[in-house]
């Protein structure tokens, strides 16, 4: 995440903007290593290996390091949201592609960080056990999704019906032989670290898997409800760091020491109104605001509905302050854009304690960054970790305040069940629908 | 889990031969440490083996005094078969008293296991005195069981709940709530990070979520297995019983070639006559139960009294049916067709996974304590250790037969179908109704539209 910073930091210490984190901790290591029985041994953290592209390194040769490391930063940040930008105009399914290589690579950092400040990187079977144990967590979350999503489809070729009626089963089982795997290779000299990386290995699912999953659940609901969140998070994070550059005086929390109440407050207002601006644009176009669908003739994925509700500009009084301020007496907005509201209130309130999460978890087991894979920003998980927290909430708010059970779902349920059970539910339906005045009184009863 | 025997190891003392060997695998441990390269790999070993306090002796007085002229190892034995009569009485008993309290035995138990494994986190971790922490971990061990009992309630008591209005707000925004209350105690456990023990308080949050995953949801799953029928709570966890005690009397007889280095006291033949004896055993067991509505029926929750019902028509499952014997046990036994219930059938299934993959439960257990060098998880049983020690192979079991339940037995259940259908829009309702009419009619169970009147 951005740094912010103390205002009253001299050009030395913008200089070691990025060594700044190292000499707390190494101020930290001093104090933990009297008192935290597990730092004994523990020190290989290897210097992080300068990642920068050579083009790049050629053509900022000429800046002095300060401003190289802030260009450097720069180019990938633009680099990144230009590279979110085309992903998003390509298509929900390279969206949800995406999501899934993110996944992997960050189940793969953290796994790496496990085996680093465990020493277990020569575990037997240990490796691969951790990949089997995601491939099947995946394999469930997406046989989930596949069923409910795809219903049409499923139904109609025979062996994913097979698959999908007796998903749960085979998923256990699945996940059963990883179990034994793991029991039969447990080795004498090593139980407490193979227990430890298998903790590890479920926390890490725990996180990483299930937050993924509920981003693509969000991503069918329309891929507003994919993009805004993401942008709020991003917003925040740019926001922050800009009002602590500019104005950051009082320190926020202990845990990082770079972040400021001025940043904080400043990047929580700029977020709601871009989170307000940002869904006003947004909501005019079916591509971002229909549901996903699976077209089954044409075997692809359609945006194409009426716009729910929520995305139909409708008249709000303002309350009498704010009429007397502006001079209108209504204006037109998009519910959804009042949504956005909560959304980006919760991304820049709770959102950095994801990030604070992160950092505890860093000085916690002495690491700089996650990883190298982006030079000037650290791994993957780096980026994406105050995206957790926002992706859970999300989902949650959705299914909450917005939308009801999926239709599809019920249907198959309903098919589900046996008759008896199917004919006493279809009278229910039919006298709730003739009370509604939907269904004409004449229908014949059965 | 009751220890099987080598049929070697001669006339020692069954018991004392258990606590010795076990003493000389912990030992087998120790003495690798200091020289081997695991000691200087661990870093996290060298200070913070636990200290394992000496079991104390928690045997009541009054077990004592009546054994006192028995020699040790008869003592030992007695008093474990006296608990284990005891235990046995107790779930019977429990049975009689009725669902509800089934229910809430479930929840202690599910509460004791969760206080014994943090108890071990934080003797392994030193960490007792972190600030926050224990009310932070009772904090999330109530956050999720609310969360899982809110979705249960939620289900099984659908009448009650639409009448009254509190319950019908918590029902609905039930998911909000229940990430409100976990998100408190996510920042919470942020805001009291402390520097100098940064690793301690991730260790025992990570030990916290996996503690949670695996306690809580399993006895969530023991209770909706409860809700299809009292009869798939026992049969499950009377398989589990059996095979330990066949399993343990197989091996003291008969046991000869050890089963796993990580156990050692287990033996093969054991393990197979305790297969074959569970699945004997749990076939006549499942017949036994199979004929009274109190075990078969699911567990209703009826409106009008407030209480629980288990009273209906008993599904298919549990009518006797004819099965013809295949030729060659017909040309054996000479019978040519046999009455069973179909549940006699998936009783095998259970009682398979149960003797086969059940044991794996166990030495999960097993390598868990020797890797955390601890002899029992508590002593809160006497001669057998903690409420975990018991129930370590049981939570797989309850996971299996939740699995089996939804794949093979039951579809999903009517009336949540119907509460989603009253929440869809009203066009998805009409659609569905529509396409639910077309169904039901190829079927048969309506009579053919003479008009379409739309």
């Amino acid at each position: 995440m951005a740094e912010l910073r103390h205002r009253g930091a001299t050009d030395k210490e913008l200089q070691h903007q990025n060594s700044e984190d190292k000499g707390s901790e190494t101020e930290g290591k001093e104090r933990d290593g009297a008192s935290d029985n597990e730092t004994k041994s523990d020190s290989g953290v290897p210097v992080p290996a300068d990642d920068t592209p050579v083009v790049l390194n050629k053509a900022l040769s000429g800046l002095s390091s300060r401003w190289k490391n802030w260009w450097v930063r720069g180019i990938l940040t633009l680099a990144m949201i230009s590279f979110f930008f085309i992903i998003i105009y390509l298509g929900p399914m390279v969206l949800m592609m995406i999501v899934l290589c993110v996944q992997i690579k960050c189940f793969h950092e953290i796994i790496t960080i496990g085996y680093s400040v465990y020493h277990s990187y020569h575990l037997p079977w240990f490796r691969t056990l951790s990949w089997y144990f995601l491939l099947c967590v995946n394999y469930f979350f997406y046989g989930e999704t596949v069923t409910d999503y795809f219903f049409t489809l499923v139904q109609r070729e025979e062996p994913l019906r097979i698959l999908s009626k007796y998903h749960r089963f085979i998923s256990f089982a699945l996940y059963l032989t990883g179990f034994c795997m793991f029991v039969l290779s447990l080795v004498k000299k090593h139980y407490r670290l193979q227990f430890y990386m298998f903790g590890w290995t479920h926390v890490t699912l725990l996180i990483v898997v299930t937050q993924s999953h509920l981003i693509i659940h969000n991503l069918f609901e329309g891929m507003i409800w994919f993009i805004v969140p993401i942008s709020c998070v991003i917003c925040n994070d740019i926001m922050a760091y800009m009002f602590g550059f500019f104005f950051g005086r009082t320190p926020l929390i202990k845990l990082s020491p770079k972040k400021t109440w001025e940043g904080f407050i400043g990047g929580f207002f700029s977020t709601v109104v871009f989170g307000i601006l940002l869904s006003y644009l947004m909501s005019g176009y079916r591509f971002f605001v229909c549901p996903v669908e699976f077209n089954n003739d044409s075997n692809s994925f359609t945006v194409y509905c009426e716009p729910s509700e929520l995305f139909q500009l409708q008249n709000y009084g303002l309350p009498p302050v704010l009429q007397s301020i502006t001079g209108w007496t209504t204006v037109k907005l998009y519910p959804f854009q009042i949504h956005s509201i909560a959304l980006s209130a919760f991304a820049s309130i709770m959102g950095p304690f994801g990030g604070f999460f992160a950092s505890g978890f860093k000085r916690a087991f002495k690491i700089k960054d996650f990883a190298n894979t982006i030079p000037g920003h650290g791994g993957i998980m780096d980026r994406f970790d105050c995206q957790y927290l926002m992706a859970t909430f999300v989902n949650v708010y959705i299914a909450s305040f917005i939308r009801g059970p999926n239709p599809s779902k019920v249907i198959q349920q309903l098919l589900a069940l046996r008759p008896d059970q199917q004919l006493h539910i279809f009278n229910s339906l039919k006298a709730h629908l003739t009370e509604k005045g939907l269904l004409p009184a004449l229908e014949e009863a059965a | 889990m009751t220890e099987l025997r080598r049929r070697g190891g001669g006339g020692g003392d069954p018991d004392s031969t258990e606590n010795i060997s076990d003493k000389e695998a912990d030992g087998d441990d120790k003495l690798t440490f200091p020289g081997e390269g695991e000691g200087e790999m661990e870093g996290d070993s060298k200070a913070d083996t636990p200290d394992v306090p000496p079991s104390t002796d928690n045997t009541p007085q009054c077990l004592n005094k009546a054994l006192e002229g028995l020699s040790s190892r008869w003592k030992n034995w007695w008093i474990r078969g006296i608990l284990s009569l005891t235990m046995i009485i107790g779930f019977f008993l429990i049975i009689y008293l009725g669902p509800i309290m089934l229910i809430l035995v479930v929840m202690g138990v599910q509460i004791k296991c969760f206080h014994e494994i943090i108890t071990i986190g934080y003797r392994v971790y030193h960490s007792y005195d972190l600030p926050w922490f224990r009310t932070l971990s009772w904090y999330f061990l109530i956050c999720v069981n609310y969360f899982f009992y809110g979705e249960t309630v939620a289900d099984y008591f659908g009448a009650l709940v639409q009448r009254e209005e509190p319950l019908q707000f918590l029902v609905r925004y039930h998911r909000f709530i229940s990430f409100a209350l976990y998100l408190a105690g996510f920042c919470m456990f942020v805001l009291s990070l402390v520097k100098k023990h940064y690793r301690l308080q991730f260790y025992m949050f990570a030990w916290t979520h996996v503690t949670l995953l695996i306690v809580v949801t399993q006895s969530h799953l023991v209770i909706q297995n409860l809700f299809e029928g009292m009869i798939w709570f026992i049969v499950p966890i009377s398989i589990v019983i059996c095979n330990d005690i066949m399993a343990y009397l197989f091996g003291f007889f008969f046991g000869r070639t050890p089963l796993i280095k990580l156990s050692p006291k287990k033996t093969w033949e054991g393990f197979i006559g305790g297969f074959f004896a569970t699945v004997v055993l749990s076939f006549f067991f499942a017949y036994l139960l199979s004929q009274y509505q109190y075990f078969v029926c699911p567990v209703e929750y009826n409106s009008e009294t407030n209480r629980f019902a288990v009273e209906c028509e008993p599904s298919n499952l549990f009518m006797i049916q004819e099965y013809t014997l295949p030729a060659v046990v017909q040309n054996a036994v000479r019978w040519k067709t046999v009455n069973l219930y179909p549940f006699q059938i998936h009783s095998i299934a259970l009682s398979s996974f149960a003797s086969l993959i059940g044991p794996f439960g166990g030495f999960f257990a097993s390598g868990f304590k020797r890797a955390f060098k601890i002899k029992d998880f508590a002593d809160t049983i006497p001669g057998h250790g903690g409420i975990m020690d018991r129930f370590d192979c049981q939570y797989l079991m309850a996971t299996f037969v939740h699995v089996y339940i939804a794949s093979f037995i039951r579809g999903p259940n009517p009336s949540k179908v119907l509460q989603q259908l009253l929440v869809l829009q009203p066009e998805q309702q009409l659609s569905i109704f529509n396409t639910l009419r077309n169904h039901l009619r190829e079927n048969g169970m309506l009579p053919p539209a003479v008009e379409e009147a739309q």
